[in-house]
């Protein structure tokens, strides 16, 4: 038996592709539902990307503490995720979740 | 919790209605005040028709002489957002025309546009804007706000014009190196338009000086490169009241956000958003990349100073608000030069309840700032200098030069395959450092560069500190026997002590 799964869009930007195999833009179908059977959330992307799509090692430039590192914004559909739900934030099917980590050169 | 939720919703609408009869009473305060020196100033106006004023124009003309009485444009804008008291009596300008002869032709291109007008090139007259840094950001944006006719532009900078700005940094020029940014923009500048006034502050913004500077200014443009700094810049625009135009660049990705605006006074929740409502904790020290580690791409970071000279314009000159109009949204743009679509704007929170900066418990005042509590550095953290290893395992550059050349030794370049193709010693094979101590064991063991042959090896990058984590990758797994050392200081040593042709990038 296959446990149901979610397909969302993903978008790597401001230097965080590198971690994602240098690819910007990434398609992932994920369970629609966690460990404990409750809906696929941000928190639970955050994790199953770590685990499934993030090949390079260096993981605390990209998660620290169980969520998104210091200077890294969560976008979901084109907003800011604090105005979303944070991590709570429940993933729908065909969601853009985009992540960006602030640039400081000038 | 309905309850709550209709509580807050009353609450909400009773502060909407009490900010739009207060609007409302300053709108018909300053009708009756109009009328008052209509009356005065129609009859001073009446000479003017004698000479061939067309009686049409009278009424605009008044208009905008009223509009320029006030000295100081975000003085207005401030005043408008409850962050300031209302001027005492301010003087009317009785001129014919409310810009000189020269003026109209100057800004004439920008004048005919609706968005602009003679309000805005008078707003923008009066306005006095500080740009804080006066490199790849603050030299477009400072060139583009002196020919909009800004009155006055602050300069900071502490740096001196380098041959390697040059690519970006577009009002510098060749003779200028070695000038300092502040005098050599300045130079530009005062030549682009003579008739602004122009502060020069050629030394790095500090947080002592910081709110005594911001004082003078209405509005900001972060236009640095560090953390240390976006962090100090908006905390002085928040603790003045200054709207902030901020912008960032590296690589090929810029991002722009205006902070601050509308500038209320902290714990004013209405107010835009500063920098640390959207970060919150600086990113940690090693993860920050600057543009001589990482490169940018000149038109990148040009870009990005072009647009904060935009929405600065649009800041300075924007009409007031109507009142039942919602405040601007605060956004985050994001350039991407090589993907598609380039720009993308987003939506970004309001300001945070707990913001240590504009919330009401915030903890950064002025004292703290003026006082020299407060540590920008310490709390950004510095990415340490790389020293891991033992001095038996490094060799100095002119030492590895004087090694028998007899295939006795190995040179493995950690450098990524771009730096590698601009220059390379013949011989050397280029195993890329990946940042991390296993991956790239993983990728020298599959390219065959760690082939135990008995020879030597010796690493090298473009600074020296790769070329240490490397080595030490390879002598924690003990996997060869053998001796493996860095080339201390990488190719910059390389040029000073042995090759002075070597490409200096
Ligand atoms: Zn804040």
């Amino acid at each position: 038996m296959t446990s149901p799964t979610i397909e969302i869009k993903t978008e790597f930007t401001g230097g965080l592709e590198l971690l994602f195999s240098n690819q910007r833009k990434h398609k992932v179908s994920l369970p629609a539902t966690d460990l404990n059977g409750q809906p696929a959330n941000i928190t639970f992307l955050i994790q199953w990307l770590c685990e499934h799509l993030m090949k390079d090692p260096r993981k605390d430039m990209f998660v620290l503490e169980g969520s998104v590192r210091p200077g890294i914004l969560v976008l979901i559909n084109d907003a800011d995720w604090e105005l979303e739900g944070e991590e709570k934030y429940e993933l729908q099917a065909g969601d853009e979740i985009v992540f960006v980590s602030t640039l400081h050169g000038g | 919790m309905d309850s709550f939720q209709t509580a807050d919703n009353k609450v909400h609408n009773l502060r909407r209605q009490v900010e739009a009869t207060e609007n409302q009473l300053r709108e018909l305060k300053s009708q009756l005040q109009q009328a008052e020196q209509q009356a005065e100033e129609s009859r001073n106006a009446h000479s003017a028709y004698l000479g061939g004023f067309p009686a049409e124009w009278i009424d605009e003309t008044l208009q905008v002489l009223r509009q320029n009485e006030f000295p100081n444009t975000a003085q207005t804008i401030r005043q408008d957002h409850g962050f300031q008291q209302s001027p005492s009596a301010a003087n009317v300008t009785k001129r014919r025309w409310p810009l000189d002869k020269d003026e109209y032709i100057r800004y004439g291109r920008q004048l005919i546009m609706p968005e602009i007008g003679l309000h805005g090139q008078l707003r923008l007259k009066n306005s006095k804007v500080l740009v804080v840094g006066c490199g790849g950001l603050g030299c477009p944006a400072a060139a583009y706000l002196a020919g909009a006719g800004v009155g006055t532009l602050g300069l900071i900078d502490g740096d001196t014009v380098e041959v390697s700005n040059l690519h970006r940094q577009i009002i510098h020029s060749t003779t200028k190196v070695g000038m300092t940014k502040v005098d050599s923009a300045y130079e530009y500048l005062a030549a682009l338009n003579p008739s602004i006034t122009y502060n020069r502050y050629p030394f790095h913004l500090s947080p002592d000086k910081a709110l005594e500077i911001f004082e003078q200014y209405d509005l900001i443009l972060d236009c640095t490169d560090h953390p240390t700094s976006r962090y100090l810049i908006s905390d002085a625009a928040v603790l003045t009241g200054r709207p902030l135009v901020s912008a960032s660049a590296l690589k090929t990705e810029g991002q722009l956000i205006v902070l601050n605006n509308p500038p209320k006074p902290p714990g004013d929740l209405s107010g835009g958003p500063c920098y640390r409502c959207v970060f919150p904790t600086p990113p940690p020290a090693d993860s920050v990349v600057s543009c001589g580690e990482g490169g940018i791409v000149g038109p990148v970071v040009g870009l990005m100073g072009v647009l904060q000279a935009l929405e600065a314009i649009k800041v300075l000159t924007a009409k007031v608000q109507p009142i039942d109009q919602d405040p601007p949204k605060p956004t985050l743009l994001m350039f991407s030069a090589y993907n598609t679509p380039q720009f993308r704007s987003v939506r970004l929170r309001s300001r945070r309840k707990e913001c240590a900066a504009c919330s009401s418990q915030a903890s950064i005042t002025r004292q703290a700032l003026t006082n020299g509590s407060l540590d920008y550095v310490a709390f950004c953290g510095a990415a340490l200098p790389i020293n891991v290893l033992p001095p038996q395992a490094r060799v100095a550059a002119a030492d590895f030069a004087r090694l028998p050349q007899d295939g006795s030794n190995k040179l493995i370049d950690v450098r990524d395959e771009t730096q590698y193709a601009i220059c390379a010693l013949r011989g050397s094979i280029n195993v890329p450092w990946t940042g991390n101590a296993d991956s790239w064991i993983t990728r020298a063991t599959q390219s065959g560069a760690l082939a135990q042959d008995g020879r030597h090896y010796y690493i090298v990058c473009r600074l020296g500190n790769d070329s240490q984590l490397a080595a030490q990758a390879i002598m924690d797994r003990a996997l060869l026997p053998i001796l493996v050392k860095d080339i201390k200081g990488g190719f910059k040593a390389w040029r000073e002590e042995v090759d002075p042709s070597w490409p200096d990038y």
